[in-house]
C-alpha cells in the first residue's frame, strides 16, 4: 500500500567550518505518509529539515517534487513548492496578533482585509480546536498555543509536504493527541508529513516509516512497524538501551535523615500562590505536572527569577534572603532554565565565555577569570560532558541543542552549586544525552548535591526523583514517594484522585 | 604573520578586517596621489617648541576627540543596543563647566586645571548618568532618550556661559590642547593613547567586557546569570560622560575658548559612524573598542585627504558619504558571507588542484 513518491532528497551534502553536518544522505517522502526524522543531537536532522526549506543551501545533491526537480533557495521557495515547516523553537512574532501570524508574509493574503483573515483565522482555531482568539495577542499566549498556532498556520498554507520539528515538545497529552489526530486527517487527505520528535511513544504511534540519521550520515529507512523501538535507540546511538532502566538503584529512602539544604515556608512570587517546599542534601526530587500547572513558575521563585511578594527562606538552617538571582547563587544555587534559547545561551559569544559566565557573576566585577584560566575550565568540561564543538571558541549559537544545553550545564557545574535547579533540562535533546544528563544527576546528588529536576516526561522524572512534587493549576496538590512513585499513580495525582 | 593572515580569512572575515584595509586603501591611495603625503617634518611652532608636523599628524591629531568618543560609545552600543546621539552637546556642557572652573580665580595654576577637569568630568557623568537612567531603568530607546540632551545640551552650555564665549589664556591649557614643551608629538594624540590604555586597563581588570557583551545580546540570560543589566548599562553611560568631558576639555583647550554652538558640532553622528566602521553591530552584543579607534582615523584620514584635493568643504560631505557607503556595504553581512563562500571554494579548488598534481 506504498503510496506515491511525493518528495525525493538525493545524495545531500552540506558541509559548515569544521563540520560536516551532512554526507550523501537520501530521503523519501510519499503520499499520505508521516514519516519520522530520527537521530541523536547533530545527527543531521535540523540541517536536513533547513535545506528542504530553503535556511540553508545544500552544497551538493538533488531535490524532487512530483518528480520534478525544484531548487530551494530561500524559505520563499519552499512555500511556492509546496513545503510548510513548524519549527521546534517558535518562529513567529509574538508582538503580532494570532491572526497576523497566520496570514503575514503570505502571497495570497496581501489583499485581504483584517476582518476577512481574523474571520477565517477564528474559523481554523475552533476547527483545530485551538484555545485561542484570532484578535489575541501571540505573544500572550502560552508556548504550547504559540506552537498550535504555527500549525494551524502550515495547515491552512494547503502544503503538500508539512514540517514538523519538535512540534510536541511543549505540548501537553491532551494537546499531542488532539495534534495527532490533526495529522492524520492531513494523512487521509494526502500530505506527506514529516515529524522530527524525540519522544518515541509518539514515533510509534503515529508514524507509518522511519528514516534514521547518524553523525551526518542515512542509517536507513524502516517501516515503523518493523523496528522495534529497542532496535531504533541502538540505531539512533550505536549502543543498547539496557542502561537506561538500570540507571536508578537505590537513591529512594537514603536521603531520607540528610540535613536539608533548602526549605522555603509559604514562598510565592508574582508568578505563584504561596508554597512551602524543602529539599534535603543529596536528594533529587522534581516537580511534575501539566503543562502551566506552575512548576516553572515554583522553582523561578527559589530562585528569585521572579519578583517575590513573600515567605521565608532558610538554607542550612539559617535564615536566607533571596529575591534576585545573584542572592541565590551566592548561596550556592544553580538554575538552568526552561526555555534554553531565551533564558539560557549568549548565543554570539563562544562556548568558553558562555561556561564562565555565571561563575565569572560570582565572583564579582573585579576579580575577572583570566584567559588561561577560563580557557583550563573550558577545556575541562568541554572533555567532561562531551560537548561536540568545533573549539573553545566557537559561537555557542552554532552549537546542536543538546550541546547547548551541554555548555548551560557546565556553567553550572563550574559554580560548584549545592544545590541545582534543572528546569526541562532534557527538552528537545537526543536519547544519548538524556541518558548522560539523568546519570550527571544521580552523580551529583551521590556527590551530596541537591538537584530539582523537572522534565515533561513523567518516566524521565520516575527514574531520577526520589521525591515528586505534584502541581496542579498552580497549588502543589500532593508529594510522592517510595512506593508511591509510579506513572499511575503520578497521574491519579495529577488528575486529582480520579483517575 | 601569515598564519594570522590564514586566520582572519578562515573565521570567515574578522571584526577588524575591513577597517584595516579601508585605512590601508586611504594610506596607499595617498601615496600615490602624493608620495610626499605623508612626509613629516619637525617645524617651530608659536611658542618656539620644535614639533612634529605634517599631514599625517593632523589626521591622528584631529581625530583624537573623535576617538576617544568612539570608546565610550562602544561601550553603550554593546550594552544598550543603541547611540547616545547627544556626546556633542554634552562635550559642550562639560567644555563649559571647564572653562568656569578655570576662569573662577585670578590665575590658572595647574591645580586649577586639574580642578576643571575633574569637574567637568563630574558633570559629564551626571549628564551620562541621566541618559543611563532613561535608558537602562525607564527602558526608552537610547537614541530617544538622549534625544532630549541633544535637544537642550547645547542651551545648558549657554547658561553656564553666562551668553558669551568666554576666552581665556593659560600656556597650560595650551599645552592640553597643543604641544608640551620639549614633546614633539601633540598632547591629544598622546591622551587618546592614554585613554585607550585605561580601557585595556580596565577590561582586564574587570569583567566588564564579558558583562557587557551579555547584557547586549541577551538581557534575559544575563539577569538569570546574576548580571544587573540596569546597572551595566548606567555604567556604559557613565564611562561615556568620562570621554565626553575628556573631549570637550580638548576640544576648548585647542581653542582657548569655549564656543557653546561649535564645540564638537555635529560629532555625534561621525562618533556613530566610527563605530559601524569599526565592525561593531550596532544592535548591540559583541564589540571591539579597537575597531572604533580605527574607524574614528579612517573617518578623519578621509577628511584631510579630500581637504589635500582640494575638494570644497561643502563637497567634502557628499564624498565622504559615497566612501562609507562603500565601506558598510563591503562590511555588511550579506557580502561577509559571500566572501566567505567565495574563499571556501577557492580553497577548495586548490586542495584539488594539489592532489591531481600529486597524481
Amino acid at each position: 500500500m506504498d503510496g506515491k513518491v511525493l518528495l525525493t532528497m538525493r545524495h545531500i551534502k552540506k558541509e559548515f567550518p569544521g563540520v560536516l553536518a551532512l554526507n550523501n544522505v537520501d530521503f523519501t517522502l510519499r503520499k499520505g505518509e508521516i514519516h519520522a526524522l530520527m537521530g541523536e543531537n547533530g545527527a543531521g536532522k535540523s540541517t536536513l529539515i533547513k535545506i528542504l526549506t530553503g535556511v540553508y543551501q545544500m552544497d551538493d545533491g538533488e531535490v524532487t517534487i512530483d518528480d520534478n526537480k525544484v531548487f530551494i533557495h530561500s524559505p520563499q521557495d519552499a512555500q511556492n513548492s509546496g513545503i510548510s515547516t513548524v519549527y521546534q523553537e517558535i518562529t513567529l512574532c509574538p508582538n503580532l496578533t494570532v491572526a497576523e501570524n497566520m496570514y503575514i508574509g503570505r502571497e495570497d493574503s496581501a489583499w485581504i482585509r483584517r476582518r476577512e483573515y481574523e474571520r477565517r483565522a477564528d474559523e481554523i482555531l475552533t476547527k483545530l480546536e485551538i484555545p485561542a482568539r484570532s484578535t489575541q495577542q501571540l505573544g500572550r499566549c502560552s508556548l504550547a498555543i504559540q506552537q498550535m498556532v504555527a500549525i494551524a498556520r502550515a495547515v491552512d498554507m494547503k502544503c503538500k509536504v508539512l514540517i514538523l520539528d519538535e512540534p510536541t515538545s511543549s505540548l501537553d497529552d491532551k494537546e499531542v493527541n488532539m495534534l495527532f489526530k490533526l495529522m492524520r486527517d492531513l494523512k487521509a487527505q494526502g500530505v506527506g508529513i514529516i515529524f522530527v520528535t524525540h519522544f518515541l511513544e509518539q514515533v510509534y504511534e503515529v508514524s507509518d516509516r522511519i528514516t534514521v540519521l547518524r553523525n551526518g550520515e542515512l542509517v536507513g529507512e524502516y517501516r515503523t512497524e518493523e523496528l522495534p523501538q529497542v532496535q531504533l535507540v541502538s540505531k539512533m546511538i550505536g549502543k543498547d538501551l539496557d542502561e537506561l532502566s538500570s540507571l536508578k538503584e537505590n537513591t529512594d529512602s537514603e536521603k531520607e535523615e540528610g540535613e536539608v539544604f533548602y526549605e522555603a515556608s509559604t514562598l510565592s512570587s508574582t508568578q505563584t500562590h504561596p508554597f512551602n517546599f524543602k529539599i534535603r542534601k543529596g536528594e533529587v526530587n522534581g516537580f511534575t505536572g501539566l503543562l502551566g500547572s506552575g512548576r516553572s513558575e515554583s522553582v523561578r521563585a527559589i530562585f528569585g527569577a521572579d519578583r517575590i511578594t513573600g515567605g521565608i527562606v532558610h538554607i542550612k538552617g539559617k535564615p536566607a534572603k533571596i529575591t534576585k538571582p545573584i542572592d541565590a547563587m551566592k548561596h550556592g544555587i544553580g538554575y538552568l532554565a526552561e526555555d534554553r534559547k531565551r533564558d539560557g545561551i549568549i548565543a554570539e559569544l563562544s562556548v568558553r565565555e558562555n561556561i564562565i559566565l555565571a561563575l565569572q557573576v560570582m565572583n564579582g566585577f573585579f576579580k575577572p577569570i583570566s584567559r588561561s584560566e577560563s580557557e583550563a575550565f573550558a577545556d575541562e568540561y568541554i572533555k567532561v560532558l562531551q560537548i561536540k564543538t568545533a573549539n573553545r571558541e566557537t559561537p555557542v549559537g552554532s552549537l546542536s541543542g543538546g550541546n547547548q544545553q551541554k555548555v548551560i550545564l557546565a556553567r553550572w557545574l563550574l559554580t560548584h552549586p549545592d544545590y541545582l535547579i534543572l528546569d526541562e533540562p532534557t527538552r528537545g535533546i537526543d536519547v544519548g544525552t538524556k541518558l548522560e544528563i539523568q546519570k550527571l544527576v544521580l552523580k551529583l546528588a551521590e556527590e551530596g548535591v541537591s538537584v530539582t529536576f523537572i522534565s515533561s516526561e513523567v518516566e524521565e522524572m520516575l527514574r531520577t526523583c526520589s521525591r515528586l512534587i505534584v502541581m496542579r493549576d498552580r497549588h502543589i496538590v500532593g508529594e510522592l514517594k517510595g512506593d508511591d512513585l509510579n506513572q499511575a499513580e503520578v497521574m491519579k495525582t495529577i488528575a486529582g484522585g480520579k483517575a | 604573520m601569515k598564519k594570522s593572515f590564514k586566520n582572519i580569512f578562515s573565521n570567515g572575515l574578522g571584526q577588524l578586517t575591513i577597517p584595516i584595509i579601508a585605512i590601508i586603501i586611504l594610506v596607499v591611495f595617498n601615496l600615490f596621489r602624493d608620495p610626499s603625503f605623508f612626509s613629516i617634518e619637525i617645524t617651530q611652532n608659536n611658542e618656539g617648541n620644535n614639533v612634529f608636523s605634517g599631514n599625517l599628524i593632523s589626521i591622528i591629531n584631529g581625530a583624537s576627540e573623535l576617538a576617544i568618543l568612539a570608546m565610550g560609545m562602544t561601550l553603550v552600543t554593546a550594552a544598550c543596543g543603541g547611540q547616545d546621539i547627544s556626546v556633542g552637546a554634552a562635550a559642550a556642557i562639560a567644555g563649559s563647566a571647564f572653562v568656569k572652573v578655570l576662569k573662577a580665580g585670578e590665575t590658572i595654576s595647574g591645580g586649577r586645571v586639574i580642578l576643571a577637569f575633574l569637574f567637568a568630568c563630574i558633570v559629564a557623568m551626571c549628564f551620562g548618568a541621566f541618559n543611563g537612567t532613561l535608558v537602562a531603568v525607564f527602558k526608552i530607546q537610547p537614541m530617544i532618550a538622549t534625544l532630549i540632551l541633544y535637544t537642550c545640551g547645547r542651551s545648558i552650555a549657554y547658561w553656564i556661559n553666562g551668553g558669551a564665549t568666554p576666552t581665556f589664556s593659560s600656556s597650560i591649557v595650551t599645552a592640553i590642547g597643543g604641544f608640551i614643551p620639549g614633546v614633539p608629538i601633540p598632547t591629544p594624540v598622546l591622551i587618546v593613547l592614554a585613554v585607550a590604555v585605561i580601557f585595556k586597563l580596565v577590561f582586564h581588570f574587570t569583567s566588564l567586557e564579558l558583562l557587557t557583551q551579555s547584557v547586549g545580546i541577551n538581557g534575559s540570560a544575563a539577569r538569570l546569570n546574576g548580571i544587573n543589566s540596569t546597572l551595566i548599562k548606567l555604567l556604559s553611560f557613565i564611562i561615556l560622560g568620562l570621554c565626553v568631558a575628556t573631549a570637550g576639555c580638548i576640544g576648548v583647550s585647542r581653542l582657548g575658548l569655549i564656543n557653546h554652538e561649535t564645540l564638537l558640532v555635529d560629532i555625534e553622528m561621525d562618533t556613530i559612524l566610527a563605530v559601524a566602521i569599526g565592525g561593531n553591530n550596532l544592535g548591540g552584543g559583541k564589540f571591539k573598542v579597537g575597531g572604533s579607534i580605527i574607524g574614528a582615523y579612517v573617518i578623519q584620514t578621509l577628511t584631510i585627504t579630500l581637504y589635500a584635493m582640494k575638494v570644497s568643504s561643502t563637497d567634502v560631505k557628499a564624498y565622504k558619504a559615497i566612501v562609507i557607503i562603500l565601506l558598510v556595504v563591503i562590511g555588511s553581512p550579506v557580502v561577509k558571507a559571500r566572501f566567505g563562500k567565495f574563499m571556501t571554494k577557492l580553497r577548495a579548488k586548490k586542495t584539488n588542484a594539489c592532489v591531481k598534481g600529486a597524481e
